[in-house]
C-alpha cells in the first residue's frame, strides 16, 4: 500500500501544476470566457502539446498512457485553476466511450485526434425526463440500410456547443427503461438534421440543447443493442475524475477563506480570531480531507474490473463530496461575508462550479440510494 | 499509487486475526461487539492471554515487551484487534503510563512497573482531570509538597475511569504554584491503598458505573515515586498525546459495529418486512459506512505516510482520527437503537451496569443500545474534547 506517485505521475503534476499557476489566474481566465467559444482555442493547443488530452489513452493512440491516477492529478489541478476548456467532455467522457465501446480502427481514427486537439467531442445523454438514468432513453436510432437513423432530444449536453463529434446514447430495441436496447451513435456535428442551442452553464462553462432529425449517425460504438455496461463504466470513471476535481476546488476554497480570514479586520481584530470562526473553518478542513481520502478511493476504484464494486465505491465517493462540497463551498461564502456575494471576488466561482458537480452524472441523494441497495461497503 | 498490502502484510494480518478469533475467548468478544461492560476478570485474563504470547504491550520498546512493527503491522494489530472485538490491554497500563515509565522513568521504576503493567498485575488509572481543571488540564490544583523526604498530596481527581478497580494511579501534581501554569506539574505514581485517598463512584446517565471521584487527603508517596524531572510532568502527559494515532479512531470497531448492526437489521421486524428493508433507515445506514470509509482512507494515508520519508512529523490528517472517528462511534450507537426501536426503552442493567438483558424484555442486544448511545457521549468530550482537537487543528495547521 502505498500513495506515493511514480517519477511520471509526479512530472505530469509539476507541469500541469506549472501551466494553471502561469495561465489561470483569475483575471487571465476571465479573458478566456470572453472568447468567441468561452474558452482558450490557444490554451487548448498548449494541453495537447503537454500530452494532457491523451492523458488516459495508450501511446499508441498518441496519448500519454496513465490511468485513472493521472487523470486524478491533472482533474485537481483544473479544479484549482476552474479551467473552463472542454477537457471533461472531449478526453474524459468522450476519449473514455471511444476507449471503453470503440473498436480498434475507431480508437485509431479518434483518439489520436482528441489527443492532438484537433477533435472535440460531446456526450449526449440526459434527457428532459431522464434525470440522472443512464437507461432512461427515448431517443431512437433506427436501422436503415446499412445505417442509422437518429430522432428526439438531448438535453444539456456539456460543451455540446463546440464539439465536432456527438456520441449519441440512443434506443434502438427494447421499453423506455430497458437497460438493454441502447447503443452509442457517432454524429458529426454539424451534419444535416442536428439543431445546437448553445449556452453558458453557471459555473461559467458551456452546454447544448440538441435536437436531431432524420440525422444519419456516421458510426455506433459496439454493440448497437448494449451499450449501456461501457457507458455506466465511463460514467464511473467520469464521476471519480470530478471527485478529483472538486478536491481541487475545495482546497482552495478553503485555502482562500483561510487567508481572507487572517486579513480581514473587525472589532479591531483579524476575524481568524474568533472561535467560532476557527471551528468553522477547521470543519471545512476536516471536510476536505476526508474528501481527499475518498477520491483517492474512488479513483483506484473506478478501474475495478468487478462493475458492481467499482460502481458502489464510485456512488460513495460521489456522496462524500457532494456533502463535503456544499459544506465547504457555503462556509467559504459565509466566512467571507459580502465580498464572497461578488463577481468581482474569485471564492463565489468555485462555489458555483462546485455546486454544479454535484448535479453532473447522479446528485447526492441518487448516489446514497444506489450505495444503500447495493449493501454494505465493507 | 497501490491500496492493495503485500503479501507479507497480508500474512501478518490474518496471523494476528486468527489469535484473537481463537485464543480470546468468545463470550468476552461477544460482550464487546453487544457493547457490553467487562467484568475486572475478563479485562485481566485477555490481558494476560495477550501477554502471555507478548502481545499486550507492542508499542513499547522492545527491550520491555515491544515489538519493532512497522506502521501498516501497528494498523492491522489494531484493526483486527478490533474488528473482532478484543477489548485489548487496558489503556491506562499500556497507552499511557506504561511508554511514560519507559521513557521517562529510572531503571528501578522500569524494573519494578513494566513486566507487571504488561501483565495487568498492576491495574492503573489516571488521575489526571479535575473538577476545576477539564480542557484547561494544566490549571490542575491538585498539590504535591516534598515534606520529610516524602510527596504529599492533597487535592481531588474527577473521572477517573475504572478506579474503583486500580491498584496504582498516575497523578498530575502542581509542584510550583509560582510558574507559568504548565510548567510546575509533576507526574507521581502513587499506590491506591495509600492512606488518605478515597474512591467514589460516579453514576453516568447510562445507569453504569465506570468513573469515579478520587479524594487525597495527606497521602504520603516515597519521594522516588516521581517520573522523570519535578515540574516537567506537564511534557510527559504531552509526550503521551503524539504516541498513539491510529487506534483512536476505533475504525475497526466501528467497522465490527456496523457489520453487527446490518445483521441485526435484516433480523428485526417492522411488519411483515426487516428493518433492513426500510430504503430511510438504509440511507442512514449507508451514509456512516461512507464516513467510515474515507475516515479509513484517511488512516492509510497516515500510515503510509509514516512509512515514508515524512517520518515521525505529524500529518494533518492525523488531528482528524479523533474528531471524526468520536462521531462515527456515536453515530452507530444512533442506528443500533433505530433498529431495537420500541425495545430501546426498557431499562435493564444489571448491577454493575453490564447491560445485559436479563429481563429478557425484547430482543437480546436492545438492552444495550440507549445506554451505549448515552455512554458514547463521552468520546467527543474525553481525551482532548472535539472542541479543543478544533483548537488544536486551528492553531497547528491553519495557522490562527
Amino acid at each position: 500500500m502505498d500513495f506515493d506517485f511514480t517519477d511520471d505521475q509526479r512530472l505530469l503534476k509539476d507541469s500541469v501544476d506549472r501551466l494553471i499557476a502561469d495561465k489561470y489566474g483569475f483575471e487571465q481566465r476571465k479573458k478566456y470566457m470572453a472568447e468567441a467559444d468561452g474558452w482558450s482555442r490557444e490554451l487548448w493547443a498548449q494541453y495537447a502539446e503537454l500530452g494532457l488530452l491523451g492523458v488516459s489513452f495508450s501511446e499508441a493512440h498518441g496519448g500519454f498512457g496513465g490511468g485513472p491516477v493521472e487523470s486524478m492529478i491533472v482533474a485537481e489541478a483544473f479544479g484549482r485553476g476552474l479551467v473552463l476548456e472542454p477537457y471533461f467532455a472531449t478526453v474524459v467522457v468522450g476519449g473514455g466511450l471511444i476507449q471503453a465501446a470503440g473498436s480498434d480502427a475507431q480508437q485509431a481514427v479518434m483518439l489520436p485526434e482528441i489527443a492532438a486537439g484537433s477533435r472535440l467531442v460531446a456526450f449526449a445523454q440526459v434527457e428532459r425526463s431522464s434525470r440522472y438514468n443512464l437507461a432512461d432513453v427515448q431517443l431512437t436510432a433506427t436501422k436503415s440500410g446499412d445505417g442509422w437513423v437518429l430522432n428526439g432530444e438531448k438535453s444539456v449536453v456539456l460543451h455540446g456547443d463546440c464539439a465536432d463529434t456527438l456520441l449519441v446514447s440512443a434506443r434502438t430495441a427494447g421499453g423506455r427503461h430497458d437497460r438493454s436496447g441502447i447503443g452509442l451513435f457517432v454524429v458529426d456535428a454539424k451534419a444535416t438534421g442536428v439543431t445546437r442551442q448553445g449556452y453558458r452553464t453557471q459555473d461559467g462553462m458551456r452546454a447544448a440543447e440538441i435536437a436531431f432529425a432524420n440525422v444519419v449517425a456516421l458510426d455506433v460504438l459496439g454493440d448497437p443493442a448494449g451499450a449501456l455496461p461501457a457507458i455506466e463504466q465511463v460514467v464511473d470513471q467520469a464521476i471519480a475524475v470530478l471527485c478529483a476535481e472538486a478536491v481541487g476546488l475545495m482546497s482552495e476554497m478553503h485555502s482562500i477563506t483561510v487567508d481572507y480570514m487572517k486579513q480581514r479586520k473587525q472589532f479591531g481584530v483579524p476575524i481568524s480570531q474568533f472561535q467560532v470562526l476557527q471551528h468553522r473553518a477547521v470543519d471545512m478542513f476536516v471536510a476536505l480531507e476526508q474528501s481527499r481520502s475518498m477520491a483517492l478511493f474512488g479513483t483506484v476504484m473506478s478501474a475495478d474490473a468487478n462493475a458492481k464494486a467499482r460502481s458502489r465505491a464510485v456512488s460513495a465517493t460521489k456522496v462524500q463530496i457532494g456533502r463535503a462540497g456544499k459544506l465547504v463551498g457555503e462556509e467559504a461564502v459565509q466566512l467571507h461575508g459580502g465580498i464572497a456575494m461578488t463577481m468581482e471576488y474569485k471564492v463565489g466561482h468555485y462555489f458555483k462550479r462546485m455546486t454544479m458537480i454535484e448535479q453532473l452524472f447522479g446528485n447526492t441523494d441518487t448516489h446514497l440510494a444506489k450505495v444503500s441497495d447495493a449493501g454494505s461497503l465493507f | 499509487m497501490d491500496l492493495n498490502f503485500t503479501a507479507e502484510e497480508l500474512a501478518f494480518r490474518d496471523e494476528i486475526r486468527t489469535f484473537f478469533r481463537t485464543e480470546i475467548p468468545e463470550s468476552i468478544r461477544n460482550k464487546v461487539q453487544e457493547g457490553q461492560h467487562l467484568t475486572k476478570d475478563e479485562i485481566i485474563l485477555q490481558q494476560r492471554i495477550l501477554n502471555k504470547h507478548g502481545l499486550a504491550v507492542p508499542g513499547w520498546p522492545v527491550e520491555w515487551g515491544g515489538k519493532d512493527w512497522t506502521p501498516v503491522q501497528r494498523y492491522f494489530y489494531s484493526d483486527e484487534m478490533q474488528q473482532a472485538g478484543v477489548p485489548g490491554g487496558l489503556a491506562f497500563n499500556t497507552s499511557m503510563v506504561g511508554p511514560v515509565i519507559a521513557q521517562f522513568g529510572t531503571d528501578e521504576q522500569k524494573r519494578k512497573f513494566l513486566p507487571a503493567t504488561a501483565n495487568l498485575d498492576i491495574w492503573w488509572c489516571q488521575g489526571f482531570s479535575e473538577p476545576g481543571a477539564g480542557s484547561d488540564l494544566a490549571g490542575l490544583r491538585t498539590k504535591a509538597e516534598m515534606i520529610d523526604g516524602h510527596w504529599v498530596i492533597n487535592g481531588q481527581k474527577t473521572w477517573t475511569t475504572l478506579g474503583q478497580h486500580a491498584d496504582w494511579i498516575f497523578v498530575l501534581c502542581r509542584t510550583d504554584a509560582t510558574v507559568k501554569k504548565q510548567e510546575g506539574i509533576s507526574y507521581i505514581l502513587c499506590d491506591m491503598k495509600t492512606p488518605g485517598i478515597t474512591v467514589r463512584p460516579i453514576q453516568t446517565i447510562d445507569g453504569g458505573h465506570e468513573v469515579n471521584e478520587v479524594f487525597f487527603d495527606d497521602v504520603k508517596v516515597p519521594a522516588e515515586n516521581i517520573v522523570g524531572q519535578p515540574n516537567k510532568g506537564w511534557d510527559y502527559a504531552k509526550f503521551l498525546l503524539g504516541n498513539e494515532r491510529t487506534g483512536i479512531a476505533q475504525v475497526g470497531a466501528s467497522k465490527a459495529r456496523l457489520k453487527r448492526i446490518r445483521e441485526l437489521a435484516a433480523i428485526e421486524p417492522i411488519g411483515e418486512a426487516r428493518v433492513l428493508d426500510d430504503p430511510k433507515f438504509r440511507e442512514k445506514l449507508s451514509m456512516v459506512e461512507i464516513e467510515l470509509k474515507a475516515l479509513e482512507m484517511t488512516q492509510l494515508r497516515i500510515i503510509a505516510d509514516e512509512k515514508g520519508t515524512a517520518k515521525g512529523k505529524p500529518n494533518p490528517a492525523s488531528s482528524i482520527l479523533k474528531l471524526k472517528g468520536s462521531q462515527i462511534q456515536q453515530w452507530t450507537t444512533e442506528l443500533v437503537m433505530e433498529v431495537a426501536g420500541p425495545y430501546v426503552m426498557p431499562f435493564a442493567m444489571s448491577d454493575e451496569g453490564s447491560g445485559r438483558n436479563e429481563a429478557g424484555y425484547g430482543p437480546e442486544f436492545a438492552a444495550a443500545a440507549a445506554p451505549a448511545y448515552f455512554n458514547k457521549r463521552k468520546v467527543s468530550i474525553y481525551g482532548g474534547s472535539n472542541e479543543i482537537q478544533r483548537n488544536i487543528i486551528a492553531k497547528a495547521i491553519l495557522g490562527f
